[in-house]
């Protein structure tokens, strides 16, 4: 597992309250994680925090499954 | 329109001085301190280093981290004595009509560790603001009365009250009208603070409201003596189920007293201090009084506000006089106070508990921390002093006064 995508698997862990296995790539924060609109508002945050950066609100409306948080952070992470 | 009787049929307290019901009524009669040093934050530059915090309380033990972390301290412990009321009563194993259930409760300020942790957060960054999403959901006050709602789908009447040290009070004066007015079956009430923090204890501090006695934490808190310096701020949180009687019956539920009635009014004379000669708090219990059909010879034990500040104490002492004249002399009087501290928006629901369990038990609990006898009080009063007195216990009256001027009183009688 990529750095980042570790990163990203225990801040999804830690902010959800999910199991390890459950944090598959394709999962989706809202239909598989049981996020609700404002735990991804939050998410999204703890991405900004933990990897510098700062996701626009346009680019953050398509962050929606665990892999497309890591692929967005591994093209813009610095 | 004939007013249906209301009748409480469940309690919950999580208290400096137990963190159940029964622990918080053992810690009363036993005339224990809930004052100690603060372990909350780092108070060794504050004038004031110490307050009556809960103890023993890991809230992963009552509610889900994930859900925990999403709810301010005062709204965790809001759920966690509104759970223990709710279970106590069964109200909900008899399948009742949820839109007829409503939740009314109170806080004096809600969630102000939230609110300073997130300018701490904003301050220490570049300028560019990072709000978490929950922030203004954890903070408002009127959340928690939301929270109880959700985790038992209560259809019914939902709002916060806000009086400062009145709140919990006014809650349940709300809910006892709303229920005798045929608008509800049911109403989760009563209120919660957590207000320990380094803003609430600055900020008190800075009002000079707070008693400095670092030296002796738990002899602190001491209504009615010579020597009190202020209040001991207290955090917790207490829930009563009240219940329209008809329908308590009806699914056969234990049934711990009836309110009687409630009162409210106002000083209109100044934010923080008492009307010098009690003029508020002498009306407001004048109309709990006349609301429950009472008279002064009928109550037996007054929980009094008193809150070891040196002018309030003396200004209730006064209001009590005027209202009930030779009867003063009978009753007993005792502020509960000295044992949880001043539990602020949550201190109204925790005595209206003192005096329904007073009612219950034929005990009255007592004014602990009594050294020197004050010359500005009436020797003659029974202030309960040090030692619980078992006495009956027909009807029992409530003060709560808030800054602002807020007074309220309720008065709890034993079910005929």
């Amino acid at each position: 597992m990529s750095d980042i995508k570790s990163r990203v698997v225990s801040i999804i862990i830690d902010k959800l309250g999910v199991e390890e296995a459950e944090v598959t790539i394709e999962a989706s924060f809202t239909n598989d994680l049981g996020a609700d609109s404002l735990d991804t508002v939050e998410l999204i945050m703890e991405f900004e925090k933990e990897f510098n950066i700062a996701i626009p609100d346009d680019q953050a409306e398509n962050i929606q499954t665990v892999g497309q948080a890591v692929t967005y952070i591994e093209e813009h992470a610095k | 329109m004939e007013l249906k009787r209301v009748v409480v049929t469940g309690l919950g307290a999580l208290t400096p001085i137990g963190n159940t019901v029964e622990e918080y009524w053992n810690g009363l009669i036993s005339g224990k301190s809930g004052a100690a040093p603060i372990k909350q934050f780092d108070a060794s530059k504050f004038k004031t280093q110490f307050a009556c915090e809960i103890k023993d309380f890991n809230v992963e033990d009552f509610i889900d981290r994930k859900e925990a972390r999403k709810l301010d301290q005062f709204s965790q412990y809001a759920m966690v004595s509104s759970s223990e009321a709710m279970a106590d009563s069964k109200l909900m194993e008899s399948d009742p009509n949820k839109d007829r259930i409503g939740v009314i409760w109170g806080s004096g300020i809600g969630g102000l560790k939230s609110l300073q942790d997130e300018h701490e957060n904003f301050l220490d960054g570049d300028g560019t603001p990072k709000f978490n999403p929950f922030f203004i959901p954890k903070m408002i006050v009127d959340i928690a009365a939301g929270h109880i709602a959700i985790k038992y789908g209560l259809r019914g009447p939902n709002f916060a009250t806000v009086s400062a040290c009145a709140s919990s009070s006014n809650a349940i004066i709300d809910a006892y009208n709303l229920i005798r007015l045929g608008k509800a079956d049911a109403i989760v009430s009563g209120g919660s603070e957590a207000a320990v923090t380094i803003m609430g204890v600055g900020g008190f501090n800075g009002l000079r409201a707070l008693s400095m006695r670092n030296d002796s934490p738990e002899t602190a808190s001491r209504p009615f003596d010579k020597d009190r310096d202020g209040f001991v701020l207290g955090e917790g949180a207490g829930a009563l189920i009240l219940e329209e009687y008809e329908h308590a019956v009806a699914r056969g539920a234990k049934i711990y007293a009836e309110v009687a009635g409630g009162g409210m009014s106002c000083d209109a004379h100044h934010i923080t201090a008492p009307h010098p000669e009690g003029l508020g708090a002498r009306n407001v219990m004048i109309e709990a009084l006349k609301d429950a059909e009472l008279t002064p010879e009928d109550v037996d034990y007054i929980n009094v506000h008193g809150t070891s500040t040196p002018l309030g104490d003396i200004s209730e002492t006064k209001a009590i006089k005027d209202v009930f004249g030779e009867n003063a002399y009978n009753l007993n009087i005792s502020s509960t106070k000295s044992m949880t501290g001043h539990l602020l928006g949550a201190a109204g629901v925790i005595e209206a508990i003192a005096c329904i369990l007073s009612i219950k038990n034929d005990i009255v609990p007592p004014t602990i921390n009594h050294f020197t006898d004050d010359p500005e009080f009436d020797s003659k009063l029974n202030f309960t002093f040090n030692k619980a007195q078992e006495r009956k216990v027909n009807v029992a009256l409530s003060n709560t006064f808030g800054f602002g001027g807020h007074n309220t009183s309720t008065i709890f009688k034993k079910l005929k």
